[in-house]
């Protein structure tokens, strides 16, 4: 009944953007790859999600150093790679309504710049955002922030040779001996593989319980919402210095301070919120009333602009807010790169660089302990409720 | 009270009949519905309508005198259901003085009608090009002068009132062209007597106006430059693959084109109701033998739950207005039912799309247009991963634009190979402003409907 597919060194679980950046990095030093994706490419959170490529939300600390490797390997792939990802170094504009929120967010900024972070005072914020409300104590410019197609990337970068994709595949277990992998078990045959990374984003809790190990990744919901195109009224990406606070908050109540941006194509996004209601799809209205409230009041003159659609995703929420990258502590061969919550995308490209150092035995290029799979400890507890 | 009964979403055949059903047995009801005018898509498709001709105008008069017994608030586009107890109903009211507003409900009955479906050719995106029910909004008198050179085309019963209106409202209509060849023996029109008088009305007036009906036939391509001047139709093998050496072409400034509808189910997804296959295949709200959909306090009914033409709406209609009210349907209404829902089956096979349409697409003939997605962008998706309309929009943008894959989705979905799946959390655009503003203005239940 199960019949073997062809072999590969690495068996990549999740066709999402952190599968795909896994697989590309793997392929690029020279392993064969077999990607495994229940759904479709990029049918998971990635293309549920957006694009941006922040540092500035992110505080001095492991993942912000993560960050800026990563994002100079985005920039990077957006040189090499064939077709265009829609990758633009747009930068972000933080901006602090009261005093108070100016003092913190100038005290976050100088951190952040002696982690390594290009950072900009803006003493009138509407010198780089015309249509800005007026009234604001200021803001802090960060040249860095840049955005991409997340799906689209995600779809170059399985193109590269050595990959080989198989949509419509689940990994249901392992096949292991003596307490190492020797092939990778889908519903459609097995895999003869050494290697497993589970990349399965918000599902990669199920996907480690198939493989006989455990991880606290949870969903947490988020709306962005769509506006009809265009023509150029917002340039950077935009958001009220409150969004640092709830990043890192981890409360299951609902957290909302939109990036407010402008895309190529025209339309105006706006998103988005957070939310931990497990797996619940049901639309929220009271959530997108509070996204176009915040977004109003950052730019009035969207009062006018038509909202043409809504979607919502769900993060790879973690109880620490930090991804979990890195080798698996009791099965031999499994390797974990999930756990991105909100920031997948703009991680991705330093994670696959770090899983396959670590497969082939490399160098990694910065200190993974703070990611490593075995720091919740067992049995898991819920961190937050 | 601030809460309505019944809310009623459509006034078309289906939601009128559940609202008299309904406001006949004492509920407060609501309907509330897009249009200005009551009807939906099949009493609007004449012009300024005595009715003189129409085969169910006395049906409708009295459905839309029930009207009297309801809040008919119309003009209110629902852009989100939201299931609760009460239901909630978010509206918006004007266009350039678009202003939001509020429906409560206990009950909801969806009859959202359906959307006509396009499919692409060369060609189809020039001006002149419209669907049936874009060709209904012309001969309503928008700039169709006599003497406009039309052409109509795609396949179904329903190409035979487009082009006798078409021709009423002044057009020559060169031609009606349906790709399929319906086997006349299995034709079940016979079974139907209603039907049978309609299609025989439709048949006289085609004659009278001369116009030319071929089966088998399609238009596989639309030229001009910047617009409709001539059209090619080719004569197709029974998978819709023209001819070699069939095709010619005819001079028309323009070509109504429908391959059937697809039901409106924006509303079924945001209350959580599922979905199953329609007659012909594509999603519907499933609902059962009380046209109750799986969501709790709500029923679905007309083209919301299968597309099968007016008297089937009317019928599940009334059937969804006695359920919601608690009551017992009458068994004739049952088996109304059940014969309408037989002859939908029928005329869905007699009038399939075939895969064959396909091969009309060069590489370069728009899929999305919205978006300009070309067939070939739509390949590379498929190639690189896509597998279904979700995966499509994400790799290549097709149905991300203006009409949310309403116009593409059909022919999208074909060409990937799995259904649409429709999830539109705003069913109609909403300005920021309006959204931002809240829970504003809710409408009352009328005062003297308390009774
Ligand atoms: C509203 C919203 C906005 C966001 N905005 C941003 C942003 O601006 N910038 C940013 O960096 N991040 C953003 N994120 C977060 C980002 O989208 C995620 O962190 C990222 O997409 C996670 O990628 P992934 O590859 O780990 O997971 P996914 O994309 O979910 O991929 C995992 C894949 O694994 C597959 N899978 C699961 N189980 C199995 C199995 N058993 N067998 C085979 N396959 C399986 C799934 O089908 C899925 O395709 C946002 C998220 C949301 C919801
Ligand atoms: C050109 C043409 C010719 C036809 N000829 C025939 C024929 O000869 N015989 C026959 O039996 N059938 C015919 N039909 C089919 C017939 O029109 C349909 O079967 C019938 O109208 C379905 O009724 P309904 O009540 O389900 O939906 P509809 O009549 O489509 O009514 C749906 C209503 O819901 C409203 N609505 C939808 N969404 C929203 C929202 N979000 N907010 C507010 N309101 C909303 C719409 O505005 C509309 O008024 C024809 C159709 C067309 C287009």
């Amino acid at each position: 009944m199960v019949k073997p597919l062809g072999g590969a060194d690495v068996v990549v679980v999740g066709a999402g953007i952190v599968g795909a950046a896994v697989a590309y990095e793997c392929a690029t030093a020279g392993l064969t790859v077999a990607v495994v994706e229940r759904d479709q490419v990029s049918g998971g959170t990635t293309g549920a999600g957006e694009g941006n490529l922040l540092v500035s939300d992110k505080e001095p600390g492991p993942e912000l150093d993560l960050a800026l490797l990563s994002l100079r390997r985005w920039r990077e792939w957006a040189e090499t790679l064939d077709t265009d990802i829609e990758y633009e170094p747009k930068g972000g504009l933080v901006v602090a309504s009261t005093a108070a929120a100016l003092a913190s967010l100038t005290a976050l900024a100088e951190g952040q710049r002696a982690a390594g972070v290009e950072t900009a005072a803006v003493a009138d914020p509407r010198t780089l955002e015309p249509h800005l409300r007026d009234g604001t104590a200021g803001a802090v410019h960060y040249p860095q922030d840049s955005q991409v197609m997340p799906s689209l990337a995600a779809a170059e970068l399985l193109r590269r040779p050595g990959i080989t994709v198989h949509t419509g595949l689940t990994l249901t277990g392992l096949t292991l001996t003596g307490g190492k992998i020797t092939a990778a078990v889908t519903d459609a045959g097995t895999i003869p593989t050494g290697a497993v990374v589970n990349a399965a984003g918000t599902w990669a809790a199920e996907v480690a319980a198939r493989c006989g190990s455990e991880l606290p990744v949870a969903p947490r919901r988020g709306f962005v919402l769509v506006t009809e195109p265009l023509p150029r009224m917002i340039r950077h990406k935009v958001y009220s210095a409150d969004y640092v606070a709830n990043v890192a908050a981890g409360t299951a109540g609902l957290e909302t301070s939109p990036v407010v941006e402008g895309t190529a194509a025209g339309p105006v996004l706006i998103g988005a919120s957070r939310e931990r209601v497990g797996f619940d799809k049901t639309v929220s209205v009271p959530v997108l009333r509070r996204l176009a409230a915040q977004a109003v009041e950052l730019f009035p003159f969207l009062t006018d602009v038509q909202v043409m659609r809504a979607y919502r995703g769900f993060r790879p929420y973690t109880p620490d807010h930090l991804p979990i990258i890195g080798a698996d502590e009791t099965v031999g061969g499994l390797w974990h790169a999930c756990g991105h919550e909100g920031a997948g995308v703009g991680l991705a490209a330093a994670t696959g660089l770090l899983v396959a150092q670590g497969l082939t035995g490399g160098k990694p290029a910065l200190d993974t302990a703070a990611f490593r799979p075995g720091r919740f400890g067992r049995p898991v507890e819920e961190a937050h409720a | 009270m601030t809460v309505y009964d019944i809310a009623v979403i459509g006034a078309g055949p289906a939601g009128l009949a559940a609202a008299e059903t309904a406001a006949a047995r004492g509920a407060r009801v609501a309907v509330v519905d897009a249009a200005e005018h009551p009807g939906g898509q099949f009493y609007r498709h004449r012009p300024g309508d005595d009715g003189s001709r129409h085969h169910h105008w006395r049906a409708f008069t009295r459905l839309r005198d029930a009207l009297k017994n309801v809040d008919h608030l119309a003009g209110h586009r629902v852009w989100h259901a939201e299931p609760g107890e009460p239901h909630t109903l978010h509206c918006l009211v004007g266009h350039a003085d678009e202003r939001p507003t509020t429906v409560r409900a206990q009950h909801l009955i969806l009859a959202t009608g359906a959307h006509d479906r396009s499919l692409p050719f060369p060609g189809w995106d020039l001006p002149g090009v419209l669907t049936a029910g874009g060709a209904q909004a012309l001969w309503k008198g928008h700039g169709l002068t006599a003497g406009a050179r039309a052409v109509v085309a795609g396949t179904g019963p329903f190409l035979l009132p487009v082009a006798t209106g078409l021709a009423a409202s002044g057009a020559t209509v060169h031609g009606v062209f349906d790709a399929n060849r319906p086997d006349r023996r299995v034709l079940p029109l016979a079974t139907d007597p209603a039907r049978a008088i309609e299609a025989a009305g439709y048949a006289a007036a085609l004659l009278r106006h001369r116009i030319p009906y071929r089966t088998g036939h399609a238009v596989i391509a639309a030229h001009g430059d910047g617009r409709l001047e001539e059209v090619t139709v080719a004569r197709l093998d029974r998978d819709w693959r023209p001819l070699p050496g069939t095709g010619r072409t005819i001079t028309c400034d323009t070509l109504a084109t429908g391959y059937g509808f697809t039901p409106q189910l924006e509303l079924a997804v945001h209350l959580g109701c599922a979905l199953t296959e329609g007659f012909d295949g594509t999603p519907v709200a499933a609902v059962d033998a009380a046209q109750a959909t799986t969501a709790p306090r709500v029923w679905a009914a007309g083209e919301t739950c299968g597309v099968g033409g007016a008297t089937l709406a009317i019928v599940t209609g009334a059937l969804a207005g006695y359920a919601a009210t608690g009551a017992r349907p009458p068994a004739s209404l049952l088996r109304r039912r059940a014969r309408q829902r037989r002859l939908a089956a029928a005329l869905a096979a007699a009038w399939p799309v075939r895969d064959g349409w396909k091969s009309w697409l060069t590489d370069d003939t728009l899929i999305c247009r919205c978006e300009e997605v070309p067939h070939s962008r739509v390949e590379q998706a498929i190639a690189a991963g896509a597998r279904d309309t979700r995966g499509l929009k994400l790799l290549s943008r097709t149905g991300m634009g203006r009409c949310q894959g309403r116009v593409c989705g059909y022919a999208a979905a074909c060409l990937v190979g799995a259904p649409e799946r429709p999830d539109r959390p705003i069913a109609q655009p909403v300005r920021l402003g309006d959204l931002a503003a809240g829970d504003t203005a809710p409408i009352h239940p009328r005062a003297g409907a308390d009774t």
